[in-house]
C-alpha cells in the first residue's frame, strides 16, 4: 500500500490537465519564448505517461520561473538559482516523483552556477530545463552569463567584455549524461528532446533557447535552425564524449555567428542515476524514505540502541 | 565543588592523540562511578598546537568545569613546529606544560614527559619556584622512553595515563577494560604492558608528596559518556529525521558526523554537498516531500543558509537547523567557543522572521530540545533552529542511560493523508487549498493558524509552493487583502507556539524561590552559572538564576514573572554587545535599569568562579579591580 497513489498512476491523460484553472493564461510578454516550454511540456508529459500529480515541476527566480505557476502539477517555485537542490533532495526523499527543474540562465549559469555543476556530476535523476534567452528577463534586460561578447545593456553599456558560458560543454564537462539544445521556435524537437529528458536515467540538462523579443531585441528569434541529428552536415556519435564536445563547442560559437545549431549532444545510455548508486553502496534506502512516515508498522530505530559505545 | 574533586587536565599538541587518550580515561573514571564533566581546548590546525582536554570527576553531580584544576599531564607537543626557537609563536614544544600553569590550583600535581620536554627548557619556566611558592608536586618521567622500552614511542600517553592512576591510586581494573573494548592484538597487548608497568614503576620507586587522591562513587543506574552533539544528533534521530544535507565546518560537524554514520545503517539519506546554500536548500526539498530533514552549520555557513531558510519561513516547509556558534565575526576563532551568533539567528534572511529558536543549555536540554524542534517545526510548518556553541557541543558528560529509553516520535504533524485530502478544499481545477486564510475553520485539532499540507505524489494534494507571496492555493498574489489574511495566520502560529511551550517551560531555575538577586543567562553558559549560584548562596549572597533557552517565541511571561521578583539581576552570556541582554529588553520592554551584563569573549568559556567574582563585583557597585579573568561588566542602561 503506498501513500502516494499518483505515482506511476497508469490512467489516461489529457493534456488539458496541466493548464491551472487560475492562471490559464501565462502572463509572460506576447512572443516569449517562454511559451514554447510550457507548450513542448504540456505535449511530452501525457505522452510519456505522468499525471499532473505525481510531477514536481521546481523553479528558481526569473520569467522562466513562472513556468510552473503555468503548469499544472505540484510546484515549488524556491529562490534565485537554487532549484537544483530543492529539486535533487525530492528525489531523494521520494524517488517515485517525476522532478523537472527549471529556471533562466541567469538562474544556473549565472548565481546558480556551483549547483548545476555538481547536480550534474552527482547525475541525479532528473531533468533540468534551462531557459537560455541571454538575458536576465525579469529585472528588465541586464547583461547575463550567455550575453554575448560586446552586447549592451543599462549595466553593462559600453558593452560586455566577458566570454559566455558555453552551456553545453559546462554540463558534459560537469558529468551530466544527457545533454541537448533545443529552441522554442521548434516545438517538435523540443517535445521530443523532453521526452528523452524524463526518461534518461540520470541528469538530463535541456539548453532552451527561448527568445526575449522584449529585453534581447537584437537577439536572433533563434531561426532558421537546423538539427544536428537531421543534417547532413553534420555526423557524430552522442555517446562519445569526444565527439560530442567537438560539436558542442562548433554550436556554441556558431551561435554568435547566426547559426542555431540544435539536436541532442551527448547522450549516456549506460548511465547509473545517483539514487541508484546510492543504494548499491547501502546509502539510500529502496523503499522511498517518504513511505515510511505512513507506515504505521515501521519499527522506527531508536538512540537507545545505539547507546554502548559511551557506557 | 567540593575540594575532593579531581580535575585531571591531558595537554600535548594537536595529532597527539590527546582526544582519544581523555575520551578513554573519562570513561574509566565513570565506570568507576563518578559524575563526569569535560571540557576541550584545542587550536585551529590538525598537527601541532597546544591542545588540552580537562576531565572533571566528581562525586557530586558537577554540570560545569571547575575553577581552574588540579591534576596536570604534560605530554609536550611532538609536532611543535618550531621545536627549539623562540619565534613569535614561543616555544610550541613547551607549551603543554607552559600555556597549563596559570590555572594550576595550590597543591596540584604535575607529571611532564622528559622524553620530550627539554630539560634546559623546563628550567626557563622557574618550574622549581613556582612549585614552592603554589605547593605544586612535581613528578618529571621519561614517558617517551617508557614506551618506547615496552611498546612503541607513540604509546607514551598510554604510559602517561598509568602514572596518573599510579599517583591518584586508582585502580587499573576499568581503563584495562576499555583498552581491551577498544584495542586487539599486538597493540592491545603492548599497550597493556606499558600500562602495568609504569603503574607498578610508580608506586614502588616514586615518592609520593602530594594529598590528592581519585574520589570513589557509585551510581544507582547505569550511565553513559556522551557529549551536546551526540545529544542534538540523538534527538534528531529519535523525533524520526532520516535525511541531513550539510557542509564540513567547525564545529557543527560533529553532528554532520554522527548523523552520516548513523542514519545509512536506519535507512536514512546523508549529503554532503557544494555549500551550505545548498545544504539548507536539499533539507528544504526533502521536507517538502516527506522526509524529517535537517541540515545545519556554524557562523558563516548559516550566513549562507540565510536565504533558503526564509524560503522555509514562507512557504511554510518544517525544516530544523542546528547552529554551532564559535568565536566571530568572519572567521573568527574556529575553535573557541562564543555565544555571539544570536542575533544573527534570530533575525537573518528578509522580511519579519517567522521562525523557532531554541538555545539548549546543558545535554539533557540538547537532546530533549532537538525533539522539541522537531515536534513545533512538523506540527507548525516552521523552521525550528537549535543555537549552541562549540562548548556544549564538544564537553562530555554522563547520563542516566534510561534517560533515552522513550518512544520515537517520527510524526509528520500537520501533513495530511490522501483519504484526508480527498475530503478537502479545493479550487475548480482540482488544486489543494493548501493555505486557508482560516484553516482552524475547516480541520479540526490543527494548532491555530496552521493550514495542513500535502506531499507530492498524494493524489488530490496539488499546489504551488512559492517563496513569493500566495494565495489558498499557492499562486503568486499581491492582492493586499490576501497579504494580510496569510500574514496574519502565519503570526497566529507563533502566538499558538508561545502557548504551547508555556505549558511545560524549557526554561530552567537555580537556586532559591526566594532570592534578593537574579542571574540570568541562556545556552552553554548555564553550567558555570548553576555552580556560581550554588557557591555565592554559601558565601551569604541571596541570588538565583534563570537559564532560558526559548529565544524565540521568548517567554515573556515567565522572565517578567521572574524578574519581577528580584531587585537585580545580572546577565552572564560569552559575547561582547550583551545580545540576550538586549533581546530581553527588547521582548519585555522594561527592566533596563535592573539589568546589568558580565560578559566575557576571550574564546574560553566561562568558570564558576569567574560568575562569583564577576557578581560579588557588580553588587559592590561594578568595581572590577579585583576582577582577575578576562571578563568585562556593562552596566544597566538606566545606570
Ligand atoms: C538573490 C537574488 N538576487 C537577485 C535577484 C533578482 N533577480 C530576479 S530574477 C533575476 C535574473 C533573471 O534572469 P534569468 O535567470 O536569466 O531568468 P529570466 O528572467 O531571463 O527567465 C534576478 C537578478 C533575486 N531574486 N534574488
Ligand atoms: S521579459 Fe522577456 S523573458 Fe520575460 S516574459 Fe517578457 S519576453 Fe519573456
Ligand atoms: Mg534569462
Amino acid at each position: 500500500m503506498s501513500a502516494f497513489n499518483a505515482v506511476d498512476d497508469e490512467r489516461e491523460i489529457d493534456r488539458d490537465e496541466f493548464t491551472p484553472g487560475l492562471e490559464p493564461q501565462p502572463t509572460w510578454c506576447p512572443g516569449c519564448g517562454d511559451f514554447g516550454v510550457l507548450k513542448a511540456l504540456k505535449q511530452a508529459l501525457p505522452e510519456v505517461g505522468k499525471t499532473p500529480e505525481e510531477v514536481l515541476t521546481v523553479t528558481g527566480i526569473g520569467c522562466s520561473g513562472k513556468l510552473n505557476s503555468y503548469l499544472d502539477t505540484y510546484g515549488f517555485h524556491t529562490i534565485h538559482g537554487r532549484s537544483l537542490p530543492v529539486a535533487r533532495a525530492a528525489k531523494l526523499a521520494n524517488p517515485g516523483v517525476e522532478v523537472i527543474a527549471a529556471g533562466g540562465d541567469g538562474d544556473g549559469y549565472g548565481i546558480g552556477g556551483n549547483h548545476t555543476m555538481h547536480t550534474a556530476r552527482e547525475n541525479h535523476d532528473m531533468t533540468y530545463i534551462v531557459f537560455n534567452n541571454e538575458i536576465f528577463g525579469l529585472t528588465k534586460g541586464q547583461t547575463s552569463p550567455t550575453s554575448p561578447k560586446g552586447h549592451k545593456s543599462k549595466t553593462q553599456p559600453h558593452g560586455n567584455t566577458k566570454t559566455p558560458i558555453r552551456p553545453l560543454s559546462l554540463a558534459l564537462t560537469s558529468g551530466a549524461t544527457y545533454v541537448a539544445r533545443t529552441a522554442a521556435v521548434n516545438p517538435n524537437q523540443a517535445k521530443e528532446i523532453i521526452k528523452e529528458a524524463i526518461e534518461h536515467d540520470g541528469f538530463a540538462h535541456i539548453d532552451f533557447l527561448t527568445q526575449c523579443p522584449t529585453w534581447n531585441k537584437d537577439a536572433r528569434q533563434y531561426v532558421p535552425y537546423i538539427d544536428v541529428q537531421e543534417s547532413d552536415d553534420y555526423d557524430f556519435d552522442t555517446s562519445s564524449r569526444r565527439e560530442a564536445q567537438e560539436m558542442m563547442t562548433k554550436t556554441e560559437e556558431a551561435l554568435y555567428e547566426g547559426e542555431v545549431l540544435t539536436g541532442r549532444y551527448y547522450v549516456d545510455d549506460e548511465s547509473v542515476s545517483y539514487q541508484q548508486q546510492k543504494q548499491d553502496i547501502g546509502e539510500m534506502p529502496t523503499e522511498p524514505l517518504a513511505e515510511r512516515y505512513f507506515d504505521d508498522d515501521y519499527e522506527w530505530e531508536r538512540s537507545y540502541d545505539l547507546l554502548d559505545r559511551h557506557k | 565543588m567540593t575540594d575532593d574533586d579531581l580535575i585531571w587536565r591531558v595537554s600535548g599538541g594537536s595529532g597527539d592523540g590527546i582526544d582519544s587518550t581523555s575520551q578513554n580515561f573519562a570513561k574509566a573514571l565513570m565506570r568507576s562511578g563518578l559524575n563526569i564533566f569535560t571540557h576541550r581546548h584545542y587550536p585551529s590546525r590538525i598537527r601541532g598546537g597546544h591542545t588540552y582536554v580537562e576531565i572533571r570527576a566528581s562525586n557530586d553531580d558537577v554540570r560545569s568545569r571547575g575553577d581552574g584544576y588540579n591534576f596536570l599531564l604534560a605530554l609536550g607537543d611532538s609536532f611543535a613546529r618550531n621545536p627549539k626557537e623562540n619565534a613569535y609563536y614561543g616555544n610550541e614544544e613547551l607549551k603543554p606544560l607552559s600555556e597549563n600553569l596559570d590555572d594550576l590550583n595550590e597543591g596540584g600535581v604535575i607529571v611532564y614527559d622528559t622524553g620530550l620536554l627539554d630539560e634546559d627548557d623546563v628550567a626557563e619556566l622557574d618550574l622549581e619556584e613556582r612549585a614552592e611558592e603554589n605547593d605544586w608536586h612535581l613528578y618529571p618521567m621519561d614517558l617517551r622512553e617508557i614506551a618506547k622500552e615496552h611498546g612503541r614511542e607513540v604509546m607514551r600517553n598510554t604510559a602517561g595515563v598509568a602514572a596518573t592512576a599510579a599517583l591518584l591510586d586508582m585502580d587499573l581494573q576499568h581503563i584495562k577494560e576499555i583498552m581491551t573494548e577498544a584495542m586487539s592484538g599486538d597493540i592491545l597487548d603492548a599497550n597493556v604492558t606499558i600500562l602495568e608497568d609504569t603503574y607498578e614503576d610508580v608506586k614502588e620507586n616514586t615518592e609520593m608528596t602530594h594529598d590528592l587522591r581519585a574520589p570513589t562513587g557509585e551510581y544507582e543506574s547505569e550511565q553513559a559518556l556522551l557529549s551536546g552533539s551526540n545529544a542534538i544528533a540523538y534527538g534528531a534521530i529519535d523525533a524520526g529525521c532520516r535525511f541531513i544535507a550539510g557542509y564540513p565546518m567547525t564545529p557543527w560537524t560533529d553532528v554532520f558526523t554522527i548523523m552520516s554514520q548513523n542514519l545509512p545503517e536506519m535507512g536514512g539519506i546523508s549529503e554532503q554537498v557544494e555549500d551550505e546554500i545548498a545544504a539548507a536548500a536539499l533539507a528544504v526539498g526533502a521536507s517538502h516531500n516527506g522526509a524529517k530533514a535537517m541540515s545545519g552549520s556554524s557562523g558563516g555557513g548559516f550566513a549562507l543558509m540565510s536565504e533558503p531558510l526564509g524560503l522555509a519561513e514562507q512557504t511554510e516547509t518544517p525544516l530544523v537547523l542546528v547552529e554551532a556558534m564559535r568565536a566571530g565575526p568572519s572567521t573568527g576563532m574556529p575553535t573557541k567557543p562564543e555565544q555571539a551568533d544570536l542575533e544573527h539567528v534570530l533575525y537573518t534572511s528578509q522580511g519579519d522572521s517567522q521562525r523557532v529558536v531554541f538555545a539548549p543549555g546543558n545535554i539533557r536540554e540538547a537532546y530533549e530540545q532537538t525533539r522539541k524542534a522537531f515536534e513545533i517545526a512538523w506540527d507548525y510548518q516552521i523552521p525550528a533552529i537549535l543555537v549552541y556553541d562549540q562548548k556544549l557541543g564538544g564537553e562530555n558528560t554522563n547520563v542516566d542511560v534510561e534517560f533515552f529509553n522513550r518512544e520515537p516520535a517520527p510524526d509528520l504533524g500537520s501533513t495530511l493523508t490522501e483519504e484526508e485530502l480527498l475530503e478537502a478544499a479545493h479550487d475548480d481545477s482540482g488544486k489543494f487549498k493548501r493555505f486557508q486564510h482560516d484553516p482552524e475553520e475547516n480541520f479540526e485539532g490543527v494548532p491555530e493558524g496552521v493550514s495542513p499540507r500535502s506531499l507530492p505524489g498524494q493524489q488530490a494534494g496539488r499546489f504551488l509552493a512559492s517563496g513569493n507571496e500566495h494565495n489558498p492555493m499557492g499562486h503568486i498574489s499581491e492582492d493586499p487583502d490576501n497579504r494580510v489574511a496569510q500574514m496574519d495566520r502565519r503570526k497566529r502560529k507563533k502566538e499558538a507556539i508561545r502557548a504551547e511551550l508555556d505549558e511545560d517551560s524549557q526554561q530552567t531555575y537555580f537556586g532559591p524561590e526566594e532570592a534578593e538577586y537574579g542571574i540570568l543567562t541562556w545556552g552553554s553558559s548555564q553550567g558555570a552559572v548553576k555552580e556560581a549560584v550554588d557557591r555565592l548562596n554559601e558565601n551569604g549572597h541571596s541570588v538565583k538564576a534563570l537559564s532560558v533557552s526559548d529565544m524565540m517565541p521568548y517567554p515573556v511571561a515567565e522572565v517578567t514573572e521572574w524578574l519581577e521578583s528580584v531587585d537585580e539581576a545580572m546577565v552572564v552570556e560569552m559575547n561582547a554587545t550583551a545580545q540576550f541582554r538586549g533581546l530581553t529588553q527588547k521582548e519585555l520592554g522594561r527592566f533596563g535599569d535592573k539589568l546589568t551584563s558580565l560578559l566575557k569573549y576571550n574564546g574560553n568559556p566561562f568558570e564558576p568562579a569567574e560568575v562569583v567574582e564577576g557578581f560579588e563585583a557588580n553588587v559592590n557597585g561594578g568595581d572590577t579591580s579585583d576582577l582577575q579573568a578576562q571578563v568585562r561588566i556593562e552596566p544597566a542602561a538606566g545606570d
